[in-house]
């Protein structure tokens, strides 16, 4: 399957590259994700416990990132394999471009099961993979840009952007 | 009065009380001591390249007995297909080796290239895990779609065969200028495109196999689930694993149903057969249901297009087919045949058309192997005939009743020899029809239409005339046609010394009731009570040979072995008879289980007689052996040829789509009757399967060969709110010319005659409710369809 969506990040595009490309905002943004190591330039290793339908299974796996190309976008990709429940892969073509003050993120992601995943759950596979992405890009806005109702920390000057705590941790 | 007793009565099926009273003993009830416990590691994607195997991690696992895998096996014969089809420019088929365990690469999701052998079920299961985790497959780009798979020559399923297809073959290829000049030169031609969806066979009772090795002698046993146990016997044997025959009993016990998919042999009975001779210990496997979904031959999976010539009134003139089927991953036995000379040579039905014409194509997918499948090749031309001549009807305006009548081999015609090679022996397909249009009330129907409107649901009504070539035998006609076995049956009739009877049949019942059948046949010949008859099947120790069950084959092929046995039986009879009585031979008469002495009262009992042959006193010793014991063999000298009419009516929801069977009528012609209980049970079940290929059944893979519909969750079967109570006629009976209880066969004949009639009932429901668009829906026609269709 295959689906499109996008979000407005309220931060500098620079800034969201930077995210990306952090493996803890990796870890806490992928759903499930109970270990992450590696770096970008070499991909990760992860551990990710999912349930699909009926089928419950750690899925341990790589994720790599390529076609980077800084500020615009990359290609985050995703294969695990979860034993006796099969295996899922899937892959993100990310890109970023600045929109006003913040940055609009797009998103087309393709995502395959197979093994006992497929013949129990396809049903749910797609609805499944769309709550997926979109958790990813949720807990990832969230991470650059913190809540919606987070209060601004400073007083007396508004903020044009929300801090996140990625963007706490880096200061910018 | 009807009958209760012998040939023609209703007996109640003497199986049904162990089975409703959960006291039959099938495979998986079966523990033996010492057993052990093996599990199979399949492939979880569709096709890829084995690069490695690392079996020290799971071998070292608590329980573990032994690891085997495809290198295990590389050197063992290969499972073969059983017959040899050639291509129309005369080359042999394409015919890949089909290892026990894969070697090499993977095929299909469920191919198994491992198997371990543990202390329980559990350890088994959990190095299974392991061993997959610590294989290495390269994934490789599945080929799913059949004519991208043909078109694309550099992806293969089989490394060695470029364009993925088994053979191109047609039928009758002589014919073929002449179909095509007479299809240019119609009046009017009718063109349809359909799909005859692939379906996973479901038998309630999964497949299992358990192996046992007895060192003291060298003996091997199969305990399995098969419909055909010297079949399987013949196979894993002599095939594969090169065990001398007589070194082998195969015994299947009580089968929970087989319908086509237990005809094979597969993989994991060699497997257990080895792993048995390895640890010297029995090896069981029963298969889960998942396993079964990936890994039991499926059914049907055609892509065809019919093209349908005639005169503007409906005579036809040519028919000409291009199939495309799909066989799957490897050649399971049957899977040559059933999209050829099971199809193929049904291409004419019941009428006299003159120029028929099939091409077919089998093409190999990274999917599980196709075969046989209650009816298979014959559903799939009964629905493209009865689509094709209902679409015909529909764009000449003529009454569909009309043109079969019209087109029907007339009774006067008989023997007659269709233009696709086959001889019908006898039918009378006016009579099916007209029988059809009686118990279905056809002139009523109007009536029914309009109460229906007033619900708001449109209603139609379909018709199917079938005819299908059954009792699958001929070994003369077989051989010349690519069979690689004879299709003869046999049976040994053995008469105890106190007068009961115990009968080895080469058929196998799983579910047909020949326990029951079987022992009426014998006590009607053999004038005693049905209880003093007793049935043996399933045991290769036991039976003289058979070839097994199938293609509605039993009665007509087995059932007159045992007729032959018993003939042989009644011979002897007499002259045991002629001495203790001191007369001629040739003045013995038997009848009601009496010898006598013609015009004399002088008489001995069947019993009498046995008990003489056991105990010979008084006995012709010089010229006669003791003993009462007898067994035939027998190979007919056609096919048979059921045949009949099948009339459904439909309620279509136009709202939603949904379709319900309101009403289903059969008229068949099955020459006589042995049982008509039985019969209608089989007709019952045949017409269920149809229904719910019609209407629900549908295997789905996705473009990567995962398969989709893998449990029943997304597997729908037919259930008994989809089926509407039967109504089903055999009174038209044309005894078949070549076997002596003239019989014809009556397993098959629901799954071949319903699909068209419930997909043409559709159809018409939705033109006289204006939707006139709609030409045509796949099957399952299911409500999305429907409604797309409606909508579309």
């Amino acid at each position: 399957m295959q689906l499109t969506d996008e979000r407005l990040i309220r931060a500098h595009t620079d800034t969201v590259w930077r995210a990306i490309l952090d493996p803890a905002v990796l870890k806490a943004c992928i759903p499930g994700c109970e270990s992450l190591t590696g770096s970008p330039e070499t991909g990760y290793e992860a551990v990710v416990l999912q349930k699909i339908g009926p089928v419950s299974a750690r899925f341990t796996g790589v994720v790599s990132l390529s076609d980077l190309r800084p500020g615009e976008g990359l290609t985050l990709s995703g294969e695990g394999k979860g034993g006796a429940a099969g295996f899922a892969k899937g892959s993100a073509q990310v890109g970023f471009a600045p929109e006003g003050d913040g940055t609009r993120l797009t998103y087309t992601v393709d995502a395959n099961v197979g093994g006992k995943i497929a013949q129990l759950g396809s049903r749910l596979i797609d609805s499944f993979a769309k709550k997926l992405a979109d958790q990813f890009f949720e807990r990832f806005q969230m991470a650059v840009e913190g809540p919606e109702e987070e209060p601004a920390e400073a007083e007396g000057e508004a903020p044009t952007e929300k801090k996140g705590w990625f963007k706490r941790l880096v200061g910018g | 009065m009807p009958k209760d007793h012998g040939i023609g009565a209703s007996s109640k099926r003497r199986e049904d009380i162990r089975f409703l009273t959960g006291r039959g003993v099938y495979t998986d009830d079966m523990n033996l001591h010492g057993q052990t416990y093996a599990v199979f590691v399949r492939s979880q994607v569709a096709h890829g390249r084995i690069k490695s195997i690392n079996t020290s991690n799971a071998a070292s696992m608590p329980g573990v007995l032994a690891v085997f895998t495809g290198e295990d096996f590389k050197d063992v014969g290969g499972n073969p297909a059983g017959w040899l089809i050639n291509s129309r420019d005369g080359t042999p088929m394409r015919e890949p080796k089909r290892p026990v365990l894969a070697h090499g690469k993977v095929r299909h999701v469920g191919d198994a290239y491992a198997a371990v052998v543990a202390e329980s079920y559990a350890e088994a299961k959990d190095a299974a895990e392991q061993l997959a985790a610590d294989s290495d497959i390269e994934e490789l780009p599945a080929i799913i779609d059949m004519a991208a798979a043909v078109a694309n020559a550099s992806n293969r399923v089989h490394d060695e065969i470029p364009d993925n297809l088994c053979y191109d073959w047609g039928w009758i290829e002589d014919n073929r200028a002449a179909v095509d000049a007479a299809i240019k030169a119609a009046p009017h031609v009718t063109v349809l495109e359909l799909v005859n969806n692939r379906l996973v066979p479901n038998a309630m009772e999964p497949r299992a196999s358990i192996g046992e090795y007895f060192p003291g002698t060298g003996d091997y046993k199969l305990t399995t689930t098969s419909q055909n146990p010297h079949l399987t016997r013949l196979l894993v044997a002599a095939f594969v694993l090169g065990i001398p025959e007589n070194k082998l009993t195969v015994v299947a016990p009580d089968v929970g149903g087989g319908f086509g998919s237990k005809i094979y042999h597969y993989g994991e009975e060699a497997v257990v057969l080895a792993a048995a001779k390895k640890l010297a210990r029995p090896v069981r496997w029963t298969a889960e249901r998942s396993e079964s979904f990936l890994s039991d031959a499926h059914g049907r999976d055609h892509v065809t297009k019919i093209e349908l010539a005639c005169e503007k009134d409906g005579t036809f003139i040519a028919f000409r087919t291009e199939t495309m089927a799909n066989v799957g991953a490897y050649l399971s036995n049957f899977a040559t045949v059933t999209p050829t000379f099971l199809h193929g040579t049904l291409m004419a039905g019941p009428y006299k058309v003159p120029n028929v014409y099939v091409n077919v194509k089998t093409v190999f997918t990274n999917t599980a192997p196709v075969d046989a499948y209650r009816g298979a090749g014959r559903p799939e031309a009964t629905y493209s005939l009865e689509r094709v001549i209902d679409k015909m009807c529909r764009e000449l305006g003529l009454d569909p009743f009309e043109v079969r009548r019209k087109n029907f081999i007339t009774t006067d015609m008989f023997p007659y020899t269709t233009p696709v090679g086959l001889a019908y022996d006898t039918g009378n397909y006016h009579a099916t029809l007209d029988k059809a249009i009686e118990i279905g009330n056809v002139a009523g129907f109007e009536a029914r239409r309009a109460a229906s409107a007033k619900r708001g649901k449109l209603r139609g009504m379909g018709l199917s005339t079938w005819i299908e070539a059954c009792g699958i035998a001929p070994s003369h006609l077989v051989g010349v046609l690519g069979a690689r076995v004879g299709l003869y049956d046999a049976a040994t009739v053995r008469v105890n010394a106190t007068g009961n009877i115990s009968v080895m049949t080469g058929a196998h019942s799983h579910g047909q009731g020949h326990e029951t059948v079987f022992a009426q046949i014998v006590a009607e010949k053999l004038g005693v009570p049905e209880a003093s008859v007793e049935i043996v099947h399933g045991d290769t120790s036991k039976i003289p040979f058979g070839m097994g069950s199938y293609g509605s084959r039993s009665l007509a092929v087995c059932g007159v072995a045992v007729t032959k046995a018993i003939d042989k039986i009644v011979a002897k009879g007499k002259k045991i008879a002629a001495h203790m009585l001191e007369a001629a031979e040739e003045d013995i008469t038997f009848e009601n289980g009496s010898f006598s002495v013609a015009g004399t009262d002088k008489a001995k009992t069947f019993g009498e007689i046995a008990f003489s042959a056991y105990v010979p006193h008084n006995y012709p010793l010089e010229t006669l052996e003791p003993g009462l014991e007898e067994t035939a063999f027998y190979d007919p000298a056609n096919f048979t040829y059921p045949a009949g009419a099948y009339i459904c009516e439909v309620e279509v929801d136009a709202e939603t789509g949904k379709v319900d069977v309101v009403a289903f009528h059969c008229a068949d012609d099955f020459g006589n009757i042995m049982n008509p209980m039985v019969v209608e049970g089989q007709v019952h079940g045949g017409v269920g399967q149809g229904i719910g290929q019609a209407l629900c059944e549908n295997t789905t893979y996705d473009d990567t060969g995962q398969l989709l519909t893998g449990s029943y969750m997304d597997y729908a079967m037919p259930r008994a709110g989809d089926v509407p109570f039967y109504n089903v006629d055999y009174s038209c009976q044309t005894p078949c010319t070549h076997n002596p209880l003239g019989v014809k066969g009556c397993g098959e004949a629901g799954a071949i005659g319903s699909p068209p009639a419930v997909v043409n009932a559709v159809i018409d429901a939705l033109h006289r409710g204006g939707h006139t668009h709609v030409k045509h829906i796949d099957m399952p026609v299911s409500p999305s369809r429907v409604w797309q269709a409606i909508h579309g």
